[in-house]
């Protein structure tokens, strides 16, 4: 299998280009791909939002503007860049601009790793994950510039908010992408992707998706990519009532946009990532004949991830802050530890394939399990205490009972 | 091909040289600019920039693990304890106190000593046999559970220790 920039460069050394310059020119021209299909997507995204969001609202979404109200996120897109451009006369300058740009340079940057399809990878680094993970972490430090610089109270604890949820959901994600990565023995977003072809009498019909031998490890990223991606029901860093908007409260114009167009496309890439180590990438029958065919499978599960996370949006109420942070470690992260460690046991035993596949499966189950029951003791709990606290004997010693006309 | 030619920096060397500054730059920046989160913004600009002089070694795995650690961790971490103290944030906050000639010595002294064991030491520029891609990460892998086991594990046991400390230091009572 041949990368891109192989295909590319070999092509314009042809041409006559020196061998350097041609794979210059080839990584200019995917870097340009790639930024420019990122704001495209973004428009995609955008008119899925709202068409999933209104159809579980009962209502129709947009279709005034284009076929279908395709066109839509255009006109707002041109609108909104198209509005003052305000800076708060107490704002940093440094920090209130920089904000905005890195958030979309930190979401970008990671387009360079996805493996679109086989060899269509702008660049298969050997720590494909690790880099995936490293840059999450630029995206909190834009949120905590914005959060400062802006000057005002509520932009302020947003910001704080933003570290606190996305660096403790930070440790349950990335133990949870450990899983995959052991069992793929790589951490080459390319290499996992192929690891999880099945192969039955030599022809593979692309169904080894990780998910099947770890749904825990599964469940337990997509949780913590949704609080990653401050998505509901884990988006109090736009709780409208608590905070007015979050970190973003003063940005208007073309900055505001830069941050709605990062979140849309970071939680495109989450559930990338999600496709990629678990759900088995381009994988998929017949992909090893016609390779272009990944690209098809490849982004139809992205996006019914996408609308998956957009179903749970419309449908889900906000966890409070505490019930959040407890979530992630009390339940989140013992779980995810147990299922490393098991998983590494497992993989350590002189078994055949199939056994330790069993296993990791028996574990993975067993945590669903645990957890499961954790969950449902405390909402029973929850119910109990709520129930006691509006029963109408309760409010007997407080309460007097309103005069009766008649006596 | 005319003498000059050879004279001139190569690519990589012009990329260095860019690298090097930014982050002398920012590091200075660090100690003299006079807003203290301006301080930790200049040393996550440190930061990145010591990632690329990682990246122009062809260090993937430690230019990753430094944007992760230090500027995920480590600089938030800073940041979170600046905009907590109080009166830190706004208003200017002089980077210099009484005891400037003292740091100053030391700084001076510090710098010497370095200096000193960058020209003396024999820096062993190949030790052995260099391989490319996933092996590294394997081989740094095997050696802390072999060769480097008990400094790994006494690490591992420090930060349990930190992370105990701070959970009594910040326990209600």
């Amino acid at each position: 299998m041949q990368l891109w920039s192989e295909t590319l460069s070999n092509w314009l050394a042809g041409l006559g280009l020196p061998e350097p310059v041609a794979l210059t020119v080839a990584y200019l021209v995917g870097a340009l791909v790639l930024a420019t299909f990122a704001p495209l997507l973004a428009l995609i995204l955008i008119w899925i939002t709202r068409k999933v969001i209104s159809r579980l609202q009962d209502r129709i979404g947009p279709n005034r503007v284009g076929k279908y109200g395709l066109l839509q996120t255009v006109a707002d897109a041109l609108k909104l860049l198209s509005k003052e451009d305000i800076r708060p006369a107490n704002a940093d300058p440094i920090s209130y601009n920089l904000a905005p740009i890195l958030s979309v340079f930190g979401v970008i940057m990671s387009l360079a790793v996805v493996a679109f399809a086989p060899g269509l990878i702008g660049a298969d680094l050997n720590v494909g994950v690790l880099y995936l993970v490293a840059l999450g972490s630029i995206g909190i430090m834009a949120a905590l510039m914005a959060g400062w610089g802006s000057s005002n109270k509520y932009a302020l604890l947003a910001g704080f908010r933003v570290v606190a949820q996305l660096l403790s959901y930070e440790i349950p994600m990335v133990l949870s992408m450990l899983a995959p990565v052991l069992l793929a023995g790589t951490m080459r977003l390319g290499g996992i992707s192929e690891a999880q072809a099945l192969r039955i009498f030599g022809f593979n019909i692309g169904l080894g998706w990780f998910v099947f031998i770890m749904p825990a490890a599964f469940l337990i990223f997509f949780i913590s990519a949704l609080a990653e991606g401050e998505q509901t029901p884990f988006d109090l860093l736009e709780a409208e009532s608590e905070l007015i908007a979050g970190f973003h409260i003063e940005y208007s114009g073309m900055k505001f946009a830069m941050f709605f167009l990062a979140q849309f496309l970071n939680s495109f890439f989450l559930g990338a990532i999600a496709v990629m180590l678990f759900l088995g990438g381009w994988q998929g029958p017949l992909v090893d004949q016609i390779p272009l065919l990944g690209l098809v499978y490849f982004l139809a599960k992205t996006f019914a991830v996408y609308v998956v996370v957009q179903w749970i949006k419309g449908t889900f109420p906000r966890v409070r802050i505490d019930q959040m942070m407890a979530f992630a470690w009390k339940v989140l992260v013992p779980q995810v530890l147990a299922l490393i460690l098991w998983q590494m046991l497992v993989m350590k035993l002189p078994a055949p394939t199939w056994v330790q596949y069993g296993l990791i499966l028996v574990g993975n189950l067993a945590v669903i399990g645990v957890v499961v029951r954790i969950l449902g003791r405390y909402f029973q709990q929850e119910q109990v205490r709520s129930k006691r606290a509006f029963e109408p004997r309760s409010l007997i010693g407080t309460m007097q009972p309103a005069p009766s006309s008649g006596d | 091909m005319p003498a000059i030619l050879d004279h001139l920096p190569t690519v990589q060397q012009v990329i260095f040289i860019l690298i090097g500054l930014f982050t002398a730059v920012s590091a200075l920046l660090v100690v003299v600019a006079p807003n203290l989160f301006h301080n930790a913004l200049a040393l996550v600009a440190t930061f990145f920039g010591v990632t690329g002089l990682y990246v122009l070694l062809e260090a993937e795995f430690l230019a990753v693990s430094q944007v992760l650690i230090y500027v995920g961790a480590i600089s938030t971490l800073i940041t979170f304890a600046i905009m907590l103290t109080r009166g830190m944030m706004y208003g200017r906050t002089s980077p210099t106190n009484q005891q400037r000639l003292a740091a100053a010595i030391m700084a001076v002294l510090f710098f010497l000593v370095l200096a000193g064991l960058l020209v003396h030491v024999p820096w062993p520029v190949v030790g052995a046999e260099l391989k490319a891609g996933e092996a590294i990460i394997a081989d740094l892998g095997e050696l802390f559970v072999t060769t480097y086991l008990i400094p790994f594990e006494l690490m591992a046991l420090l930060l349990l220790v930190a992370l105990a400390g701070a959970l009594m230091l910040a326990r209600d009572r």
